[in-house]
C-alpha cells in the first residue's frame, strides 16, 4: 500500500514500509494509553494482576540493565532505552506478518539513528559546559586530527542505520529469493528459516541497536 | 565476442560482477566474529557465572565487527537493485 501525495507539480511516494512503520508507532501508543489507564485504576490494596506485573517486570529489567551499563546518573534515559527497544523490535516483527517490515527502509533507520545522534551531541555539548569547550574537544589529542574526529563522529548514525537496514533487508532478500526457489514446497521448509531470519535477527539487532546508544549516550556524558 | 551485446545488458552483467566482488568483503566479518565467539567460549570456560556479561559484550563486539560486511552488502544491493551505473549511460 503506497500513498502518493501531490506538492505542485510533482509526486511523492511515501512507501509502505514508513506507512507500515507509523501503524507499528500507532499500536504501541494504544498499547501505551492502555497500560496507562490501567495502572492508573489499580487498587493498591490487592495483589497487581499477571498484566500489569509483566510489565513492571520490563520497566524493573530496563532500568537495572541501563544502571548497569550507563551509571545511575543516567537513568532518566531509561524511558527512551525501552521505547526504542519496543518501537524497533515491533518493527522487525512485523515482517512476519506479511507486510513489509519497516525497518528494511534506509529512511525509517536512518531517522531513528538521527534521533539517536540529536540526543548524543545534545547531552555531550551539555557535559562539556558549553559550546565553545564542545567543539574545543574535537582538537584532541592532537589539533590536525580534527577532521578524523569529525568523520568519526558522523560516521556513528551511518554505521548504526546501515547496520540494522542491512541485517534485515538482506533477511527479507534471502527469504523471497528461498520462496521463489521452494515454490510449493515453501510452507515446509522455510519456517526454520523465519525462525532465523526474522526472530533471532530481529530480535538482536534491536538489542543491539539499543545497546550501541546505550554505549554512545554514556560516552557522552561521563564526566 | 561483445559484438551481439547491447550497452544494457553489458553494464548489468558488469554490475552483477561486481556485486558479487563487494561480497568477497563478508570474508573479514567471518573471520573476525569467529574468533570472538572463540574468546567468548574461551572467557565462559574460565568464568561460568559471568556468561550473562560475556555473552553480551561478545554480541556487541560482533554487531560492530559486522559493519564493514554490511557496508559491502549494501554496495551490493545497491549494483542489483538501484542499478547507478545504467544512468551514466
Amino acid at each position: 500500500m503506497e500513498i502518493a501525495i501531490l506538492a505542485g507539480d510533482k509526486e511523492i511516494i511515501i512507501p509502505d514500509s514508513v506507512i507500515n512503520f507509523v501503524i507499528v508507532g500507532i499500536l504501541l501508543l494504544i498499547f501505551a494509553l492502555v497500560v496507562n489507564k490501567k495502572a492508573k485504576d489499580v487498587d493498591p490494596e490487592k495483589a497487581p494482576s499477571t498484566f500489569l506485573n509483566v510489565v513492571e517486570l520490563i520497566v524493573d529489567t530496563v532500568n537495572n540493565f541501563v544502571i548497569s551499563t550507563m551509571g545511575k546518573h543516567n537513568l532518566r534515559f531509561a524511558p527512551y532505552i525501552l521505547t526504542l527497544f519496543i518501537l524497533i523490535l515491533c518493527s522487525n516483527l512485523f515482517g512476519l506478518l506479511g507486510f513489509t517490515s519497516p525497518t528494511s527502509d534506509y529512511s525509517v533507520t536512518f531517522s531513528l539513528a538521527l534521533v539517536t545522534f540529536g540526543i548524543v551531541q545534545v547531552n555531550a555539548i551539555k557535559s562539556a559546559g558549553g559550546f565553545g569547550k564542545y567543539l574545543k574537544g574535537f582538537l584532541d589529542p592532537l589539533p590536525f586530527l580534527l577532521p578524523l574526529n569529525i568523520a568519526g563522529e558522523l560516521a556513528n548514525p551511518v554505521s548504526l542505520s546501515f547496520r540494522l537496514f542491512g541485517n534485515v533487508l538482506s533477511g527479507s532478500l534471502i527469504m523471497s529469493l528461498l520462496y521463489s526457489f521452494l515454490g510449493y514446497l515453501a510452507p515446509i521448509i522455510a519456517p526454520p528459516f523465519h525462525i532465523y531470519f526474522d526472530i533471532f535477527s530481529g530480535v538482536l539487532q534491536a538489542f543491539i541497536f539499543t545497546m550501541l546508544t546505550m554505549v554512545f549516550i554514556a560516552g557522552a556524558t561521563e564526566e | 565476442m561483445f559484438e551481439g551485446i547491447s550497452n544494457e545488458a553489458f553494464v548489468l552483467g558488469c554490475s552483477a560482477i561486481g556485486a558479487g566482488i563487494a561480497m568477497i568483503a563478508g570474508l573479514g566479518p567471518g573471520i573476525g566474529q569467529g574468533y570472538a565467539a572463540g574468546k567468548g567460549a574461551e572467557a565462559v570456560g574460565r568464568q561460568p557465572e559471568a556468561q550473562g556479561d560475556i555473552t553480551r559484550t561478545m554480541l556487541l563486539g560482533q554487531a560492530v565487527a559486522e559493519t564493514t560486511g554490511i557496508y559491502s552488502l549494501v554496495i551490493a544491493i545497491i549494483l542489483l537493485f538501484v542499478q547507478p551505473l545504467l544512468g551514466a549511460l
